[in-house]
């Protein structure tokens, strides 16, 4: 079974989306809305990762090999200006993405091993990346026109 | 009449309930006999959002005077100190009376031609996303919506916004999450019929003390309602709640949300609602039970630093009294989950169908007395005519009213709000700020670094007023503007009701309306139509106000039924007001249908904890249909809460002798004397730990900057600070910035905002004390 492999695939992205949501806190003091949400985001990426030890518990011992080798690529570290707060979001939205989709096939196998457990974890996460990514898709469309037209 | 800036609510006219309100006329003259009146001019008052209807007292070209008006559904002839004390007052004191602009570092008087040719000059360099327009809450709606056709249609620019974002953003936006569209749901007339009032968050007392009357009128009537008043600090408004037999719950500022949840709970588990409303006319019960079942009483007390027992029995008010009415403000709005909170309330309201009956109100109150038109007329953040800037159908709507491309008008986002768009200023991508009728180098929070912003060499600044405040100290043009009574226009209050506003004397030397200022920057830009036309046809402020009726035409606002003629009459009048309902509307939704049809409504709605906005698509399939949202959120800790080193919370607020900041209310003797500087007001409890005495100096410091002046010892919780808003520099030395003794609050608040409303936090920022030596 290869459910291992994609609980794995979650945590490493997980990690990495928390990271990047605490990275772009920190780096973008200036525009408060910014920090305190991302703050909020990471926080919550950090609790699914807490949910993730208790799946991967069960399933952890039964990992096949991978097909190849999955994993989310690193967030690269926080950039400045209008533009450089627009590609952070876009950074964070292709993580989110991933995340997202990910939840989504693991929430597939859970319901095929009517794990019901599995399904509530990954219906209450499934929630937080939307929420998340709703978030992400509302400001960089408020900051696109201006960082792409009249920043320096 | 005795003086009312000590006797601020006058003499009691008790009434009971169901019966109409008694009129007492209150007047003021100055030096003046009624004999040698030469004329009674129409108007309303701008001194709070309360809007009372008055008339001015004219003198040989000067005001002297006003009167309320018997008449009016607003205040039955009252007036309160400001409005008789400081309605005309400054008029001929300390007046811009010619243009100024600045050469070599100095501002000095030139034409009108030459000053608007120098804004012309450099807006036309400017592309349309360089320019932001900050306004006001106190401009007519006809000026309103002129700037927002010339900021829409003209320019094109999404960065117009204005001050009442700091006041009325979240009563607007809560409105739209709960019933889909702006509109205050109920009437004044609520309190003369209510058996319970709560007021979330609004010191009535002090900022609508006309309003507070007519609740202190019912008080001492026969059948009294109870008064239950959220509010960390005590004030007369919590003393009318121990003394109604009802309950005041001092919660820790930033914890609101948990209150609301913590009475939502105890309203769903003790089964008070009205499960047929809720059932006919909402949405969301079960998220919303979901959510709030995570409040206790006890853990609520234990978040929100209150009594459980007291939580309990102010729900038990809530939910088993006949008629309840609430009042929602700034306690709420300038909250870290402002939109959030306020919607609890509507939520209360909803549970038990008490909205759109006499007595069972909701009234997301005001700040501003023209707040309400900045919303309806598109100058603040908002589409005209309450349109949705999601919906393709409203713009094409627009674009066929203007005859413009719809291309033109922005709507790739919502407008931009006011501290997004004095980022883009500090960020250098807006170079082109023009200010009027406000004064946000006092009022926006963070001073300190609003002035660095103002300061910036490269941004050219516009500042409209009728005194050289401290903002218009910064400009590069200063605009010399009439103000009220010296202009015409109409004004909306809290509760729709639209007053005319007559001028009954001159500008004082080249001042020119606000409307006349815009029309003349509309010409000088030749902003056309797409027939080449002029974009603006309309010359006069009724011409402005039949073209706005064109525009609200078929919205929720519609004002199609109204002219000024109509409202030349004894009263005010509420919108909708229409060919079938031509004396307007007192109450919103009494048929339980609300604007919540996709086609209709004004906002598809957003994540209340993040502000993340619905899709059309998501919001089509929640099929609404008429139904209002029940929107839940958990209660989440605000940005800044007491440390080791700042171990108080510091609100800012209102104080009952004061608008704003000052510019009027500090030009009347009688209000300058009654409240002549600012103080530090602090609990007994704070005060005796850090060894203070009623009336020693100290320094206030937040983590942005730090205020100086006497503490005063109240009765409010422990921990908490207060400090009035409305003293800037202006009457100081250096006129524009502290000079070395701070006084204004805002040196203290952090920028930071509700993520749905966009309203700043004026009421949570951690802040130390320390006494001042003796001179």
């Amino acid at each position: 079974m290869h459910l291992a492999t994609y609980l794995g695939l979650l945590d490493s992205s997980e990690h990495v989306l928390a990271h990047a949501f605490r990275q772009v806190a920190d780096g973008h003091g200036d525009e408060p809305d910014i920090e305190h949400l991302c703050r909020f985001f990471a926080d919550q990426a950090e609790r699914h990762l807490a949910d993730l030890v208790q799946v991967a518990e069960r399933y952890g011992e039964q990992r096949e090999t991978e097909p190849e080798r999955l994993h989310a690529a690193e967030f690269g570290g926080i950039r400045h200006g209008g533009v450089g707060l627009l590609r952070d979001l876009q950074d964070l939205y292709v993580l989110g993405s991933l995340v997202d989709i990910t939840w989504t096939a693991v929430g597939q196998a859970a319901r095929g091993l009517r794990d019901r457990e599995l399904i509530e974890v990954v219906g209450r996460c499934e929630n937080d990346v939307t929420r998340q990514l709703t978030w992400l898709r509302t400001r960089l469309k408020q900051a696109a026109p201006q960082a792409l037209i009249m920043a320096p | 009449m005795t003086d009312r800036s000590t006797d601020v609510w006058g003499t009691r006219t008790p009434h009971a309930r169901d019966t109409a309100w008694p009129v007492r006329v209150d007047q003021h003259l100055d030096a003046v006999d009624d004999a040698d009146v030469d004329r009674w001019v129409q108007s309303a008052c701008v001194l709070c959002s309360n809007g009372c209807a008055c008339d001015i007292a004219v003198k040989d070209g000067r005001m002297v005077g006003v009167r309320g008006r018997a008449g009016d559904r607003v205040n039955h002839g009252r007036l309160g100190p400001k409005g008789l004390y400081a309605s005309w007052q400054w008029s001929d004191q300390d007046r811009l009376t010619r243009p100024l602009v600045r050469e070599n570092g100095e501002l000095v008087a030139t034409s009108w031609d030459r000053a608007m040719s120098t804004i012309v000059d450099r807006s036309r360099q400017t592309p349309a996303l360089g320019h932001g327009f900050y306004t006001s809450g106190q401009l007519f709606l006809e000026e309103y919506y002129t700037l927002g056709v010339i900021g829409k249609a003209g320019l094109g620019t999404p960065h117009m916004d204005g001050n009442t974002r700091l006041c009325t953003a979240t009563a607007a936006a809560a409105l739209k999450e709960s019933f889909g569209s702006d509109g205050q749901p109920g009437s004044y007339t609520d309190i003369d019929s209510c058996d319970a009032i709560f007021l979330f968050g609004h010191n009535m007392a002090e900022t609508q003390t006309v309003l507070w009357s007519r609740v202190l009128d019912r008080m001492h009537g026969p059948d009294r309602p109870q008064v239950v008043a959220v509010d960390p600090r005590s004030t007369r408004v919590t003393e009318a709640a121990r003394a109604t037999g009802g309950v005041h719950l001092a919660p820790l500022p930033g914890t609101n949300q948990a209150l609301m949840n913590g009475l939502l709970r105890e309203i769903l588990t003790n089964d008070w609602i009205d499960t047929r409303y809720v059932a006919e006319h909402t949405l969301g019960l079960d998220e919303l039970v979901t959510t709030v079942d995570e409040y206790p009483p006890e853990r609520v007390a234990e978040i929100c630093g209150i009594d459980a027992g007291d939580l309990c029995r102010a729900a038990e008010i809530f939910g088993t009294t006949e008629r309840v009415l609430s009042t929602v403000l700034q306690g709420f709005y300038q909250s870290h989950q402002a939109t959030a909170a306020a919607c609890q309330v509507n939520n209360l309201h909803l549970l038990r169908g008490m909205i759109g009956r006499p007595g069972c109100g909701v009234l997301q109150m005001n700040g501003q007395p023209t707040a309400q038109n900045t919303r309806e007329c598109g100058a603040d953040g908002d589409l005209p005519g309450f349109r949705n800037w999601n919906n393709p159908d409203h713009i094409d709507d627009l674009a066929r009213l203007w005859n413009v491309d719809p291309l033109v008008i922005p709507h790739w986002a919502p407008p931009t709000h006011a501290m997004q768009l004095w980022r883009y200023v500090e960020q250098e991508t807006i170079d082109f700020l023009w200010i009027s009728a406000t004064n946000p180098a006092v009022s926006l929070p963070q001073l300190p670094r609003i002035r660095e912003i103002l300061s910036r060499p490269d941004l050219f600044l516009v500042v409209q007023d009728g005194f050289l405040t401290e903002t218009a100290q910064y400009a590069d043009v200063v605009l010399p503007a009439a103000m009220w009574g010296e202009k015409q226009g109409t004004f909306t209050n809290a509760t729709r009701t639209v007053h005319l506003s007559e001028q009954a004397v001159e500008p004082p030397g080249e001042a020119r309306s606000d409307l006349d200022i815009f029309l003349d920057y509309a010409r000088r830009m030749d902003f056309r139509d797409r027939d080449g036309q002029p974009l603006i046809s309309w010359k006069d402020p009724e011409g402005a106000f039949e073209a706005w009726k064109e525009c609200s035409r078929g919205r929720p606002c519609d004002y199609g039924g109204l002219t000024y003629e109509l409202l030349r009459g004894d009263s005010g009048i509420p919108w909708p007001c229409t060919a079938e309902q031509p004396r307007g509307t007192d109450r919103l939704y009494t048929d339980g249908v609300f604007v919540t049809d996709p086609d209709q409504c004004e906002d598809y709605g957003h994540d209340l904890l993040t502000g993340g906005s619905t899709t059309p698509e998501e919001y089509r399939s929640s099929r609404p249909d008429g139904r209002a949202f029940l929107k839940a959120a958990p209660y989440t800790e605000p940005p800044e809460t007491a440390s080791a080193d700042f171990p108080l919370i510091c609100t800012t607020g209102r104080i009952v002798h004061h608008f704003h900041t000052r510019t009027k209310t500090g030009r009347s003797r009688r209000l300058r004397e009654a409240a002549p500087s600012v103080w530090v007001e602090l609990a007994a409890g704070d005060a005796e730990r850090l060894g203070l005495a009623d009336g020693d100096r100290v320094r206030v410091e937040s983590a942005r900057g730090a205020v100086e002046g006497p503490a005063r010892i109240g009765a409010g919780r422990p921990g908490v600070v207060f400090i009035p808003f409305h003293y800037g520099y202006w009457d100081a030395a250096d006129g524009h910035e502290p000079d070395g003794s701070p006084t204004a609050a805002n040196e203290l608040t952090l920028s930071d905002w509700d993520p749905v409303s966009k309203q700043p936090l004026f009421k949570i920022a951690a802040v130390r004390i320390a006494k001042l030596p003796e001179d």
